[in-house]
């Protein structure tokens, strides 16, 4: 410590600075070493905030192999082709009884997409207006495009999970989950 | 200008007169926010209208920074005890309590330990603290160590005080007679009975604080 803040504060047992507990040094009386960052101490906090950091960044890189390393949901059958109309929808929950309520659309004759049906704003069900090509969240007027799932207009700023599906013997079939983030 | 580090500051308690005047003056201080932090005690309202101005000693080794769990009580490179800081204390009593002089003051409404800090706006820039400005029979005096032994050369001043088996030194100095033995009084038999002083040499240069408590 320098010279300019020699330890005035003398403690009651009388002995020197040194032979003082750790503590007297971390928490001085002496006004001007308790204002005092030493550079050691400041360096470490820089370390440390920044180590914070990146391990913070590691773990997300760990979620995501941890995501992938994930059983892939097993193929399910959701509805018959024939019973959801054109433009017509359909809630389901897929994978598992306790999931999540997903949305079945059916855009025209041939394609069906479906999504996690909350909103990823602020989890919201959001309504498909097949008509304009769009889903539409009636909370805080958020908009997603029908056929990618993707953000258009309003708070969210994620695009909806997307359901993979397969057409097999007039039969639509969940194949699968995709979470996304962009 | 004296630098401020020069200027000392005596107690002398048998020239207080209780005329409260250092009491008013404290509340006109900007560093405690018309608080008085002095009081003036009675030594023994019976007998005698002998009263004591209580200030902040300002231990080298300050007790009630020693007690405080939230490290709020510092001490300035000068030497001052402040209050404690606001952000940090929790007004858990513990440096009222633990004062060997009775000094701090807890503040309930703002929940902060308020104490004597030698009117510390004052003192840094080498003013008098306020009720050494105003005491009209100096028992409250802030000047030069010279200027005291010349004006009273029927005292000396002590700084050093026995509390039990702990020896507290203070930068504010006591005015005591310079011939007189010092007394050693035990507090807590003192409290039920008045027993004679048990009296030590002057030499060893050590006084109880309630020595004026003893009769």
């Amino acid at each position: 410590m320098d010279e300019e803040f020699e330890q005035l504060t003398v403690p009651p047992d009388g002995r020197s600075p040194a032979e003082q507990p750790r503590w007297r040094q971390d928490f001085p009386i002496d006004w001007p070493q308790d204002e005092y960052l030493s550079r050691r101490e400041f360096i470490k906090f820089l370390l440390l905030t920044s180590a914070a950091f990146s391990a913070g960044q590691l773990w997300f890189l760990v979620a995501n192999f941890l995501r992938q390393r994930e059983a892939a949901a097993t193929a399910q059958v959701i509805a018959r082709v024939d019973d959801v109309p054109v433009g017509g929808s359909l809630i389901f929950k897929y994978p598992a009884e306790d999931s999540p309520a997903r949305l079945l659309v059916r855009v025209d004759e041939n394609n069906f997409v479906a999504y996690e049906q909350q909103c990823t704003h602020l989890t919201c069900p959001v309504i498909p207006h097949v008509d304009v090509g769009e889903l539409h969240c009636p909370c805080h007027e958020g908009v997603f495009d029908l056929l990618t799932g993707r953000p258009l207009a309003g708070p969210p700023r994620r695009p909806l999970a997307l359901v993979t599906l397969e057409i097999r013997e007039g039969n639509v079939v969940a194949t699968g989950i995709e979470k996304r983030t962009v | 200008m004296t630098r401020a580090t020069e200027m000392e500051f005596f107690i002398d308690p048998s020239r207080c007169i209780g005329c409260q005047a250092c009491v008013q003056a404290c509340t006109e201080c900007d560093t405690h926010k018309g608080q008085s932090m002095i009081q003036l005690d009675y030594v023994d309202r019976h007998t005698s209208p002998q009263t004591v101005p209580v200030i902040c000693m300002h231990c080298h080794s300050p007790t009630c920074a020693e007690v405080c769990p939230a490290d709020a009580i510092k001490r300035t490179a000068d030497g001052v005890v402040q209050t404690a800081r606001k952000p940090r204390c929790i007004a858990c009593n513990n440096c009222v309590l633990a004062c060997p002089f009775g000094v701090p003051k807890m503040n309930n409404r703002m929940n902060l330990m308020m104490k004597c800090d030698m009117c510390y706006d004052r003192t840094s820039v080498g003013l008098k603290p306020m009720c050494a400005s105003v005491c009209p029979s100096q028992a409250l005096f802030y000047g030069m160590r010279e200027e005291i032994e010349k004006l009273r050369p029927r005292s000396r001043s002590v700084n050093s005080f026995q509390f039990g088996n702990q020896t507290v030194t203070t930068k504010v100095n006591m005015m005591v007679p310079r011939q007189s033995p010092i007394d050693l009084v035990d507090v807590a038999a003192s409290l039920h009975q008045i027993t004679a002083p048990q009296t030590m040499a002057p030499a060893e240069d050590a006084l109880l604080a309630n020595m004026f408590v003893s009769g």
